[in-house]
């Protein structure tokens, strides 16, 4: 099982996809705000997205899970 | 005017602190949980925690900062700059309670924090600006009519946008129409405005901008230029005070326009005039920014004026303490923001400060909110220190800027100092002739 994680702390400012959807490697598919910049979130895999853990406006730490793929 | 509350954080709050303690004004401040080691807190003489984090749950919560302020009996608010430094709505409240905002008022915000009608004002005051439209623009269709007439490449800007946010480069039609709907949107979530509008992309130019004061008797002054052309994403990096390489006669016209612009609009407190300036040394007005600047140190050492006093004493009713040709510019001060951040793509770089060792240069003025152990949480932008070299000469203050460089070590976090090294050996910028897009110049070399 793939997951994207949060590369640094920050909150979540948008969820482009939903669960079930399909995505190819390097899709943005979080964007991440931290210090008042949006941070594209990529997927590191092609694959189906499982499952969102997180919501918009969730505070994330550095290393939590956002996306796992299958 | 005995105790002033800051509504600010990290080093301005601290810089304003230094200046009331000076001369024996008690300070209040606000903070937020994210911020609760910081130094402002433990160095104002009262601190009020106001909330989580995010800024929306503290630094700009308008009614909890004024209800602390009316607590604490404060005789005025000083707001630093970003935050609620430039919003109307937060003087208007300020100033029902009672209190003294220290910074102009709330017209002058409103009339200058949008950009078209900064625009209109300028034109109507026979002060150059920027080619571009005076309206704002409804649709895509209505972009792309008058982006063909002004000619790419244009700035797409949000008018109510400012600090380098809501602004983006299309050098083509394509361009325009992928980044339209998304300036669209992001005005109307960051600045609550949909309006946006274009300006024509001045290729090679400079950005300079002039200090300026007026007070409420109605006399003004400037204070000087600052060049501040090294940028990225459009937000200030370096800056110097004078501007190397430009003439006299450009240096007095720019001088010249700010008092214009500051006249106008009946100009109080201190401001700032930022121009671009171009290939030809033709200079069109930018922005007027109605608050103390991140880089208003070198103006300080430059002319050996404290600019916060200045701000405190205007705010009060008094006059502006000297003549124009009293004002004299000494020397060369060249001024590095160390951002918490990766130095080749600029992503933020949040985290605790686990080392922390300033280079040993014994003049050089270091502006920090943060001590080693502190953490660079993600809720407000990546400002950790502004370093200000003050001497003789620019050569002196680029060998200084060096030593003091190489000297320092932080750990825990990633900062932007690996870049000022690199700037520092760029040939542009150590014969003074660089220009808005020096950085990425850089970037494509390396």
């Amino acid at each position: 099982m793939n997951k994207i994680q949060a590369e640094m702390a920050g909150t979540i400012f948008q969820v482009l996809v939903s669960e079930g959807e399909k995505v190819e490697e390097g899709q943005v598919v979080i964007v991440l705000e931290s210090m008042k910049m949006e941070i594209p979130v990529e997927s590191n895999v092609s694959g189906e997205i499982e499952t969102i853990h997180v919501a918009e406006g969730d505070f994330v730490n550095e290393g939590d899970v956002l996306v796992t793929l299958r | 005017m005995k105790r002033i509350l800051i509504a600010n954080r990290g080093e301005i709050a601290r810089r304003i602190i230094s200046t009331c303690k000076r001369i024996g004004i008690e300070t209040v401040v606000v903070y937020s949980e994210a911020d609760y080691e910081l130094p402002f807190v433990k160095e104002a003489d009262v601190a009020v925690c106001i909330g989580k984090g995010p800024v929306q749950d503290s630094y700009l919560n308008a009614e909890k900062i004024i209800e602390v302020a009316k607590e604490y009996k404060v005789d005025a608010i000083h707001p630093g700059y970003g935050l609620l430094s430039e919003n109307g709505d937060f003087v208007n409240q300020v100033e029902q309670a009672g209190i003294t905002f220290i910074g102009p008022n709330a017209e002058i915000l409103s009339l200058m924090g949008d950009k078209i009608s900064a625009r209109k004002t300028m034109i109507q005051a026979g002060v150059p600006v920027v080619p571009g439209i005076d309206e704002g623009i409804k649709d895509l269709e209505e972009a792309i009519r008058v982006a063909k007439e002004i000619g790419y490449p244009i700035m797409l800007k949000a008018s109510g946008g400012g600090g380098g946010i809501g602004m983006v480069l299309c050098e083509t039609e394509q361009d325009l129409v992928a980044h339209f709907p998304k300036v669209v949107s992001r005005a109307k979530a960051y600045f609550n405005s949909e309006n946006v509008f274009l300006e024509k992309y001045i290729e090679n130019a400079r950005h300079i901008e002039v200090q300026i004061f007026g007070d409420k008797l109605g006399n003004f002054v400037h204070l000087f230029e600052r060049n501040c052309s090294i940028q990225r994403r459009n937000q200030k990096v370096v800056e110097e005070a004078l501007s190397p390489n430009i003439s006299e006669e450009t240096r007095k016209k720019l001088y010249l326009a700010a008092l214009k612009a500051a006249k106008a609009v009946s100009y109080t407190n201190a401001g700032t005039i930022e121009f671009i300036v171009d290939e030809k040394e033709n200079i069109y007005f930018l922005e007027m920014n109605t608050r103390l600047q991140v880089e208003h140190p070198i103006t300080e050492k430059i002319t050996g004026i404290d600019l916060v006093e200045w701000q405190i004493n205007i705010a009060k009713g008094l006059p502006i303490p000297v003549k124009q040709d009293e004002i004299t510019a000494n020397g060369c001060a060249i001024e590095f923001r160390v951002y918490a951040e990766n130095p080749k793509n600029f992503y933020p770089s949040p985290g605790k400060i686990t080392e922390l060792k300033w280079g040993n240069v014994t003049n050089a003025r270091i502006d920090t909110g943060y001590e080693a152990g502190n953490t660079v949480t993600p809720f407000y932008d990546p400002l950790i220190a502004k370093v200000i070299f003050h001497e003789h000469t620019r050569e002196e203050c680029l060998q200084q800027a060096r030593k003091f460089f190489n000297e320092t070590v932080i750990s825990g976090i990633q900062t932007n100092i690996p870049l000022f090294l690199h700037i520092l050996e760029e040939p542009n910028f150590q014969n003074g002739q660089y220009t808005t897009n020096l950085l990425k110049v850089m970037k494509t070399k390396a």
